[in-house]
């Protein structure tokens, strides 16, 4: 397969960007977007120019370092993968292909189609677990769960914090990501007992950090490599009123 | 030549971690805060180290070369955490995980090392529980356990296919609560370069910022690595694309041991190779051999025929396939370890019995979704079946998975003793970056296991041992001259590197070393092809250093660079690798000389002489390194053969 791509290349943080375009012929269907990137790279070196820098390490779906926005969605136009799962076989023989970083004033670009995602640790660090040291803690089958709330739980701790939903939001708003942790606490008893600071401290870091509110339009949802409902966004709004009323 | 002292304590096995923790040295809450230390990684063993020493109120320093700690390639884990818990009521004990432990590990770990991690296991279920990881649950709202290989009982908890993901979620979330509490400092995007050692003791480490390529000094009174492993060496592994050997390599060379380099494990069921531009390779959680059958074909006409896409894998009638572990080795099916699933799939490809390209067998879910429904077959593996669909492009709900061994971890690591303390004084190594407790061979699940159980229960005691003796030694500047030293020859190297402006890139020399690596130390190796390799390794070292091409500079975000450093350091290693599967002259677990095996081809042990760890120490420039031994003694489990047929 060949293919024209219009990549966004910025030296630093302080840098201008622009887009490049480059050819890239003979690729197999079966490689990844990646892999395909990877080739590039190789070639751009070998005519000693600088290869395109962009963030990746797990390379199986699950450790959300990738985070390419392609052809205006951000890792892709297939559904439910991250870049790294998304293989050549998605596109047109022939397709020019736009490649740009996550744009969102809390993301900055720091190379290329590199970004900084850094608030997202702040907003855990502000909240986003369960106080507990280690040791001194009960029996694991002392805390029954009931099975379908752990099994909600788990649909919201699916989250790898890729930043996807907030490339995807007309706000960049990060709702769907601290909704993901809120839920994920307010489903289980464990989670119960901090769940009005928790709340409270997320959402506050989340707006001083520069991210937008949720006007409901569902891209987040619609782009999320791991399906995220914004239903969870509901139950984060519903534990927000609670714990601003009580 | 200098003994290792393991420093296992006296007295009976049960009874030895319960005397040191009653026994050991403490360093008391005001004299913590006076402590700094240098937590490297952020993995399972790294982010609950880290944590759990913030929270005893050390100042701790974590550094990770991801842009967030919560990436570590622990995250990648799918299948499950052991723990000797118990809950299914199927028979389960400390004792019972310490001995399929130690037999997984064919008889080549520490009795006492393996005791403890069995002793802590449970533990490490109920603090995660306690953080809010989602464990899969019962109806009546407790605990779900599964089966793993190498064990009769079910003690695997997970959560869905994601338990790395969420284990190492609230790991980091705890150190996270700490990061806000002010005794952890995280430093992301940043590669440690080198260890400095101040009077024989690991006092502080050398970073490259790997934004802006500043290099910094780190003081600290103790130095943890907690790096992983060195997969990545064979260029093609399930490892992260950035998962390196460099630190517990630049420990080596600053004088620390290293153990039993030559033991990597190959896990049986990944999605083969399938173009010459593939960057890595995905593994299929070991998990799905609860359910799935392996087999290949009976007669080759038949693997001809599924070559040429004649017949489909399904028109094979049940009598002309064959199920080979089912009927190699009955008792354990396919549910053995991993070392053995690996070989008998290359047995059988190597016979000319392979799928696909020849490099594959297949892992087939018929008679499970026959037998259980497709619906519970989706609900137990549901995500591993969608990532292998749309790599593969085939729906594995209809046609069997083809699956092939891939490289996935080392047993292999720094050598520590009991403290999970180096040979360096003041620099421990945790995690799968030492090789305390896996002998030979991994089991399943209890990589998770000693992870978690290193970081949270194990190095927060231990640690203090040793820090109860620097409890008077000032924080020291950074100016001193072994400092600068370090930093001086990190700086040099780099634009040694730089300088070269040579032909090839990285990943072609990477690609190159790698598969010399795989077909040399990979799934079998020989005298003959292990001596040819280390020349060989000798010629790309000189290679590397002559004809690499990196682009850019060293003031700047520089991936070429970082990967530079890294396969220079791979390139070292495959020859301590290659040397230490020279000198063992047996086959055990993953190690398998093909000069050593049974009759019917299975590993051939030689207790008499190789019953011993095998601890490298580096020599003099030019010469070559020194082998240190330490005798493994059994004092509480007989050791045998393995026999995982009856």
């Amino acid at each position: 397969m060949d293919f024209t791509l219009k990549i966004w290349r910025q030296e630093n943080a302080r840098a201008k960007g622009r887009f490049e375009t480059y050819k890239i012929t003979d690729i197999s269907a079966d490689c990844s977007f990646l892999e395909m990137l990877d080739i590039l790279n190789q070639q751009l070196i070998n005519k000693f120019e600088k290869p395109v820098c962009f963030d990746h390490d797990c390379r199986e779906g699950i450790c959300g370092a990738c985070s390419l926005y392609i052809n205006g969605h951000p890792h892709g136009p297939d559904k439910a993968v991250t870049t790294c799962q998304l293989h050549m076989r998605k596109f047109k023989d022939g397709e020019t292909i736009v490649v740009e970083p996550w744009r969102a004033r809390p993301f900055p670009v720091i190379k290329d189609l590199v970004v900084d995602r850094s608030s997202f640790d702040r907003i855990i660090e502000a909240g986003g677990y369960i106080s507990v040291n280690t040791g001194g803690v009960p029996d694991a089958n002392s805390i029954p769960v009931p099975r379908n709330d752990a099994e909600i739980s788990m649909d919201a701790a699916a989250c790898i914090g890729c930043g996807a939903c907030v490339a995807a939001c007309k706000n960049a708003s990060a709702m769907l990501f601290v909704a993901a942790k809120v839920s994920q606490f307010s489903m289980l008893p464990q989670g119960k007992v901090e769940a009005r600071e928790r709340v409270l401290s997320m959402v506050a870091k989340m707006d001083e950090l520069g991210f937008g509110n949720c006007t409901n339009t569902g891209a987040c949802e619609a782009e999320c490599p791991k399906e995220i409902s914004i239903s969870h966004i509901a139950r984060m709004n519903r534990e927000y009123l609670t714990a601003k009323i009580t | 030549m200098i003994k290792l002292n393991p420093r296992i304590p006296e007295g009976p096995l049960a009874g030895k971690w319960t005397h040191y923790k009653a026994t050991q040295k403490l360093v008391n809450p005001a004299n913590k805060r006076k402590l700094d230390i240098i937590v490297v990684g952020t993995g399972l063993a790294g982010a609950s180290a880290a944590a759990s020493l913030g929270e005893l109120g050390f100042n701790v320093k974590s550094f990770c070369y991801q842009d967030s700690p919560r990436r570590a390639h622990s995250i990648a884990a799918q299948g499950g955490i052991n723990a000797a818990k118990n809950y299914p009521n199927d028979g389960d004990s400390v004792y019972r995980l310490f001995y399929d432990t130690i037999k997984g590990g064919d008889y080549r770990a520490r009795e006492a090392n393996v005791y403890r991690l069995a002793e802590v296991s449970g533990n490490i279920i109920d603090q995660c529980v306690a953080q809010g990881v989602p464990f899969a649950r019962e109806y009546g709202g407790l605990l779900d356990n599964r089966s793993f290989g190498g064990a009769q009982v079910s003690r695997t908890f997970y959560a869905r296919g994601q338990t790395g993901q969420q284990l190492l979620l609230g790991a980091y979330s705890a150190m996270m609560r700490q990061v806000h509490a002010g005794t952890v400092k995280l430093y992301p995007r940043t590669e440690m370069l080198d260890i400095v050692l101040v009077e024989g003791k690991a006092r502080g480490i050398i970073t490259r910022d790997l934004v802006s390529g500043k290099i910094d000094r780190h003081f600290g009174h103790a130095v943890v690595i907690a790096t992983g492993g060195y997969g990545r060496a064979f260029f093609l592994s399930t490892n992260a694309m950035g998962s390196n050997g460099s630190a517990s390599w630049q420990a080596y060379k600053r004088g620390a041991f290293f153990a039993n380099p030559s033991y990597v494990q190959i896990h049986p069921t990944c999605i083969p190779v399938h173009g010459d531009y593939q960057s890595k390779l995905t593994l299929m959680s070991e998990s799905l051999r609860n359910d799935g059958r392996i087999w290949v074909p009976k007669s080759k006409e038949d693997v001809e025929a599924l070559r040429k896409g004649s017949i489909r894998p399904k028109d094979i009638p049940e009598e002309n396939r064959d199920y080979y572990l089912e009927r190699r080795y009955p008792a354990f099916g396919n549910l053995v370890p991993r070392d053995v699933a690996s070989r008998a799939a290359k047995e059988r490809c190597d016979a000319g019995f392979g799928i696909g390209s020849g490099l594959a067998v297949y892992l087939d879910f018929s008679e499970a979704i026959g037998r259980l429904g497709k619906h519970v077959i989706e609900e137990r593996y549901g995500n591993l079946f969608q990532m292998y669909e749309k790599i593969v492009d085939e729906n594995p709900y209809e046609t069997p998975m083809m699956i092939y061994p891939a490289i996935h971890y080392c047993m292999g690591g720094t050598w520590v003793d009991y403290d999970l303390m180096t040979t360096i004084p003041g620099l421990f190594s945790i995690g799968e970056c030492n090789f305390s407790d896996h002998g030979a061979n991994r089991l399943g699940a209890s990589a998770l296991m000693q992870g978690l159980a290193d970081g949270y229960f194990i190095l927060p005691y231990t640690i203090q041992n040793y820090l109860a003796a620097e409890i008077l030694t000032p924080r020291m500047p950074v100016t001193q001259p072994e400092f600068e030293e370090a930093e001086t020859t990190i700086r040099e190297r780099i634009n040694r590197l730089l300088q070269i402006k040579g032909s090839q890139t990285v990943d072609q020399l990477h690609r190159k070393f790698g598969l010399l690596l795989w077909d040399s130390v990979g799934m079998a190796r020989n005298r003959k092809g292990l001596e040819s390799a280390i020349r060989e390794f000798g010629k790309l070292h000189a290679e590397f250093w002559s004809d690499i091409r990196i682009p850019g500079g060293s003031d700047e975000m520089n991936p070429e660079l970082e990967k530079a450093g890294r396969v220079a350091d791979f390139i070292e290693m495959g020859d301590l690798m290659a040397r230490d599967a020279l000198q063992r002259e047996e086959s055990c677990g993953g190690h398998f000389r093909e000069e050593f095996q049974t009759e019917e081809g299975e590993a051939k042990r030689n207790d008499d002489d190789f019953m011993f760890v095998a601890a490298w120490e580096k020599a003099d420039e030019g010469k070559e390194p020194v082998l240190h031994k330490e005798p493994l003694i059994y004092e509480n489990i007989k050791v045998q053969s393995r026999n995982y047929k009856i």
